[in-house]
C-alpha cells in the first residue's frame, strides 16, 4: 500500500479565495494525467464566507477514503486554516502560505513555501482574483504532482471562456514565482 | 413507421445525443474509454438521463440540489420536463402524476423533504406507480447539519410512510455507483411499478471522483410493460399477472382509475377483506418473490475473514481503506456491503453470521443496520457484533475502524 | 336500443362501477357532477382526452364515478399530481374536483402557486363549508360564528373568500355559481374548460347532512332554497348597496383574462433548444 503513489492536498484559507475550485482544477488534472482521483470540500455557508477547504486526493491506486488524513501538500492562505491543518500533515509534507496572511507556522514541516501570493498577483495581474490558480500553479511546478500541460488544460475546462486568458497568465505567474525554488 | 414511433425513436436519439454532449464537456479518452471528472449528485443525474428520464419535479435542499440543477438544465434540450415545485409533497405527486401518463419521473431532496414525501412515497407504492425518489442524506434529526453526513435515513426509507409497504432502496458508495445505481433505481421502478429509493451520502452527494461511464448503447434499460388487451379488458392491477402487470397511461384509450383506498383489481375501491388482502399479498410478493433480482451485494475480501465488517455508503470505503491496512498486519478481515439496503440482503447476512467470528458495523446513525443484523442473530449478547456508530456530522475514519479491527482481533 | 331512454349521463359514467354513489341524500354533489357531465357533452370531448383528479373529501370521491381518466390522490395534493400529467401530456383536457378545506386548507399552498403559474386546466372548488367526510369539522370557509364538531361553542376563525383567493394568485378564469344554478354552472363550466390557463370555479355545495343540521339549515331542498334566495348575480350587485350584498353569494365569472400559459412557456423553452440543433444542421 505505501510504495503505492498517493498524495492528499488541501487546499484551506476562506470562503471565495477559489480554494475549491484549485481542487477541482487538480482533480481534473490527475485524471488527464490518468490517476485516480477523488475531491471533496467542505460545503454550505462555509464555502460562502467564514472557513474553507477542499481536498485531492491523487493516487495510483483505489482511493476509499476520500478525503486527506495524512496531508502531503497543504496550502493555507489564512492563519486560521494554517494553524487548524497543519496539525494533520505528514512530517516530510509540503506547506505553502500567503505569508502576509498566514506570519505564524507553528510546527516545523518537511518544506515550507512562503510567497505574498496574494500581493504579487495583484501587482501584477491587476487583480487578486486569481491568487488561487497561482497557488496552484506554483504548488504544481514545486511538487511536479501533475504535469503543466494537464493543468493548464484542467484550468481551460474549469473557467469561463472569458476569464480562460487570465487564469493561464495567473497560471504562468505561478510558475515564475516558483522558479527560483528550482 | 406510425408517427408516434418515429417520434419516439427521434426522442431516443436525441436523449442519447444529449447525454453524450454533455460528457464530452470533460471527457476524455483512456485506453478508448471515457473517464469523468463527477460529482455524485451530478452522477445521479447523468445516470437518470442514461436510464430515459422523462419528467424532475423536485424542489431545493441541500445537499441534494445539484441533481434539480443539472437536470433544469438538461431534460429541456430533449424535450423532456423539469418543474420546481412549491415544496417537497407538491414534488412527489408531480411526479407521480407525471408517471401515471407514461412519464418516467424522479425527484431528489434530503431528510427534511423526504420527511415531507413520505405519504407521497406510500401512495406510489399502493398504486404500483412507477417513480425514483433519491435522498441525499444529511445529518442531524429536524433541520440537523445539512452539509455534513449522515446515515440516518436507513430505517425511513424502509418503514417512512404508514402502513406495510414495500421498499426497493438502493446505497450506492462510488460516483460510478451513483450513475450505475440511478439506472437501475429507474429500471426497478418501471419493472416492480413501483417508488424505488436512493440513498447517498452527503459526503458522496458532493465528492468528485474520476470515473469511467459505461457505454450509453451498452446501458440496459427496462420500461414498464404495456398492456395489450383492449380497454374493455384491461385491469390496472391484473390478478393473473401475479406482480408484474402490464400498466397502461392516462390518454392513451384505457380511462382507468387510480386511488390510494384499498382497491381492486380494476383500481377501484374496496373493502372487502378479500379483495384488500390481494392487493396487500401483491405489494408483498413483489419483494419476496423477486429477492434474487432485486438484491445485490459487494463481498470484499470475505473469503477468508474471520471478522467481517457489514457498512453502506461512505463508511463501507472507510471500512475497504481500514480492511486494506489490517491485511497488511496479516488480519484476515473482509467487508460485506448491502449494494440494496431494502429488501434486506437477509441470506448473505445470515451467511456472514456463520462464517466469521467477529462482525463490526460502522454507521453514522444511532444504530440502524445493526439492528436488522440482530434481527438476524440470538448471539447479539455475546459480544459478537459491535458497533461503531457516530451521528455528530463527523465520518468515521478509516483509522477508527482499524483500531476496532485491531482490538476486535 | 331505441326505446331504451338514454340520459346523456349516462355515457360518461362508468357501468361498471357499483352505485349508489357514497354521497348523503340531500348532498348537492350529485347535481353538480350532471352540470360538469352536461358542459363535456356539450363541448362534445373525447372521453379519453380527460383526466379528472381529485383530492381527499366528499366531492373528491366523483372521479371514480365518470369514464375519464381518473386519479383520487392525497388529500390537498390534487393539484401537484394534476400538474405532473398535464405537463406529460398537454393535450389532456385536466380537470381537478376539489372541496373547500381540500383546496384552501391542507392543499392551499399548492392551490396558490397553480394559480400563480396558469397551468391550463380547471379546479372545480365544491364549498360545503365543512369537513363532510371526516363528520363536520370547521374549514377555512366555514362562516365565523357557525358550529362544526370543532367549533361546538361557534366558530371564531375568519373565513377565507376562494374566488378573491384565487384572483390574487394569479388565476385567470375564476368564477362562482352555487349547485342550485345547475344550468349556470354548467354554464360556466363549459367556459372554464374552454379557457386556457388556470381556471377556478367555485360551486357553493349544500351538506344537509352535517353541516346544515349543525347549523339549523334544514335538510337539503330547505339548502337549496337558501342558495336560489341569498344569491345575486354578478351584473345586479352593480346597482346594489353594501347592506343589500350583506351575506349574499355573488355568482358570476370575476376574472377571465389571456396570460402565458405555462404549459406553452415550457414548450418555448424547448423549442429553441429544436431549433438551435435545427439551425446547426
Amino acid at each position: 500500500m505505501s510504495d503505492v503513489f498517493r498524495k492528499e492536498v488541501r487546499f484551506s484559507g476562506s470562503g471565495g479565495q477559489g480554494l475549491i475550485l484549485d481542487g477541482i482544477v487538480l482533480a481534473r488534472a490527475g485524471v488527464l494525467d490518468k490517476f485516480k482521483v477523488t475531491q471533496t470540500q467542505s460545503y454550505g455557508p462555509e464555502s460562502r464566507g467564514g472557513s474553507s477547504r477542499a481536498d485531492t486526493i491523487i493516487s495510483e491506486g483505489d482511493i476509499f477514503y476520500p478525503e486527506a488524513q495524512n496531508i502531503d501538500i497543504l496550502i493555507a492562505l489564512t492563519q486560521t486554516a494554517c494553524d487548524k491543518f497543519i496539525y494533520e500533515m505528514k512530517e516530510d509534507g509540503v506547506l505553502i502560505v500567503d505569508n502576509n496572511l498566514v506570519k505564524n507556522i507553528s510546527v516545523s514541516i518537511g518544506k515550507i513555501y512562503e510567497e505574498p501570493f496574494t500581493e504579487i498577483t495583484l501587482e501584477k495581474l491587476g487583480t487578486e482574483l486569481p491568487t488561487n490558480i497561482v497557488v496552484l500553479s506554483f504548488m504544481v511546478k514545486i511538487t511536479k504532482l501533475v504535469t503543466e500541460k494537464s493543468l493548464e488544460q484542467a484550468i481551460c475546462d474549469s473557467v469561463k471562456p472569458m476569464h480562460k486568458e487570465l487564469n493561464i497568465k495567473a497560471m504562468n505567474l505561478g510558475f515564475e514565482i516558483a522558479k527560483k525554488y528550482l | 413507421m406510425t408517427k408516434e414511433k418515429k417520434e419516439q425513436v427521434v426522442k431516443k436519439e436525441k436523449k442519447e445525443q444529449a447525454v453524450e454532449n454533455l460528457q464530452e464537456e470533460e471527457v476524455i479518452l483512456e485506453d478508448n474509454r471515457k473517464v469523468v471528472l463527477m460529482q455524485g449528485n451530478e452522477a445521479v443525474a447523468r445516470g437518470a438521463l442514461a436510464a430515459g428520464l422523462d419528467f424532475y419535479a423536485g424542489y431545493p435542499i441541500t445537499p441534494s440540489t445539484e441533481i434539480a440543477e443539472i437536470l433544469s438544465e438538461e431534460l429541456p434540450k430533449i424535450g423532456g420536463k423539469f418543474i420546481q415545485m412549491e415544496d417537497e409533497i407538491a414534488s412527489i405527486c408531480a411526479i407521480i402524476g407525471a408517471s401515471l401518463a407514461g412519464a418516467k419521473a424522479m425527484t431528489a431532496t434530503s431528510g427534511p423533504g423526504f420527511s415531507l414525501m413520505q405519504e407521497g412515497i406510500g401512495f406510489a407504492k399502493a398504486t404500483e406507480t412507477p417513480c425514483v425518489v433519491v435522498d441525499v442524506q444529511r445529518g442531524g434529526v429536524s433541520t440537523g447539519l445539512p452539509t455534513k453526513p449522515s446515515q440516518g435515513d436507513i430505517m425511513q426509507s424502509k418503514w417512512g410512510s404508514h402502513g406495510d409497504n414495500p421498499a426497493i432502496v438502493l446505497y450506492p458508495h462510488t460516483v460510478k455507483e451513483c450513475y450505475e445505481l440511478a439506472i437501475r433505481a429507474i429500471n426497478l421502478s418501471e419493472k416492480y411499478r413501483t417508488c424505488v429509493t436512493l440513498l447517498l451520502d452527503e459526503v458522496l452527494g458532493h465528492m468528485r471522483e474520476a470515473v469511467r461511464l459505461p457505454d450509453i448503447s451498452n446501458v440496459r434499460i427496462i420500461n414498464r410493460l404495456r398492456p395489450t388487451v383492449p380497454p374493455e379488458w384491461y385491469k390496472h392491477y391484473d390478478e393473473n399477472q401475479k406482480y408484474l402487470s402490464p400498466v397502461a397511461s392516462y390518454g392513451e384509450g384505457y380511462r382507468f382509475h387510480v386511488t390510494g383506498l384499498a382497491h381492486d383489481s380494476q383500481g377501484f375501491p374496496t373493502n372487502k377483506a378479500n379483495e384488500v388482502a390481494a392487493q396487500m399479498k401483491r405489494l408483498k410478493r413483489k419483494i419476496t418473490h423477486n429477492i434474487r433480482d432485486l438484491v445485490q451485494i459487494e463481498s470484499y475480501m470475505m473469503e477468508d475473514a474471520n471478522i467481517a465488517i457489514f457498512a453502506v455508503g461512505i463508511c463501507a470505503r472507510s471500512a475497504k481503506a481500514a480492511i486494506k491496512a489490517a491485511r497488511e498486519d496479516g488480519i484476515q478481515v473482509g467487508l460485506l456491503r448491502p449494494i440494496t439496503i431494502w429488501p434486506f440482503p437477509d441470506d448473505a447476512v445470515r451467511k456472514m453470521l456463520r462464517d466469521v467470528d467477529i462482525i463490526i458495523v460502522p454507521e453514522l446513525n444511532e444504530g440502524q443496520l445493526i439492528t436488522e443484523l440482530h434481527r438476524l442473530t440470538k448471539d447479539k449478547a455475546d459480544g459478537k457484533i459491535i458497533p461503531i456508530q457516530r451521528s455528530d456530522g463527523e465520518m468515521i475514519t478509516p483509522t477508527h475502524i482499524l483500531r476496532v479491527i485491531k482490538e476486535a482481533h | 336500443m331505441a326505446n331504451i331512454p338514454q340520459k346523456v349521463v349516462h355515457k360518461y359514467l362508468r357501468h361498471n362501477k357499483k352505485f349508489p354513489h357514497v354521497w348523503c341524500p340531500g348532498c348537492s354533489n350529485g347535481t353538480t357532477l350532471g352540470s360538469i357531465i352536461r358542459a363535456i357533452a356539450e363541448l362534445n370531448y373525447d372521453r379519453d382526452g380527460i383526466t379528472m383528479v381529485s383530492g381527499i373529501g366528499c366531492s373528491s370521491r366523483m372521479p371514480v364515478y365518470v369514464d375519464f381518466n381518473t386519479l383520487h390522490t392525497l388529500h390537498g395534493r390534487a393539484l401537484p399530481f394534476a400538474t405532473g400529467i398535464k405537463m406529460t401530456k398537454p393535450e389532456q383536457k385536466v380537470i381537478v374536483i376539489t372541496g373547500d378545506g381540500d383546496a384552501t386548507a391542507i392543499g392551499g399552498n399548492h392551490f396558490i402557486h397553480a394559480c400563480r403559474r396558469n397551468i391550463d386546466m380547471t379546479a372545480i372548488v365544491l364549498n360545503n363549508n365543512i369537513y363532510g367526510m371526516t363528520g363536520g369539522q370547521y374549514s377555512p370557509t366555514t362562516p365565523t360564528g357557525d358550529r362544526a364538531t370543532t367549533s361546538p361553542y361557534g366558530n371564531i376563525d375568519p373565513v377565507f373568500d376562494i374566488c378573491e383567493l384565487a384572483m390574487a394568485a394569479g388565476a385567470t378564469f375564476v368564477a362562482r355559481t352555487t349547485a342550485f344554478h345547475a344550468i349556470e354552472t354548467q354554464s360556466i363550466i363549459k367556459d372554464a374548460l374552454e379557457h386556457k390557463g388556470f381556471s377556478v370555479v367555485e360551486v357553493v355545495s349544500s351538506c344537509p347532512v352535517i353541516y346544515g343540521r349543525l347549523n339549523k339549515k334544514g335538510d337539503g331542498p330547505e339548502m337549496m332554497k337558501y342558495m336560489r334566495d341569498n344569491s345575486v348575480p354578478l351584473k345586479a350587485t352593480e346597482k346594489m348597496t353594501p347592506e343589500q350584498l350583506e351575506g349574499k353569494i355573488v355568482r358570476g365569472i370575476f376574472k377571465r383574462v389571456e396570460k402565458q400559459e405555462y404549459c406553452e412557456a415550457y414548450a418555448g423553452l424547448v423549442a429553441k433548444f429544436q431549433n438551435k440543433e435545427e439551425a446547426k444542421k
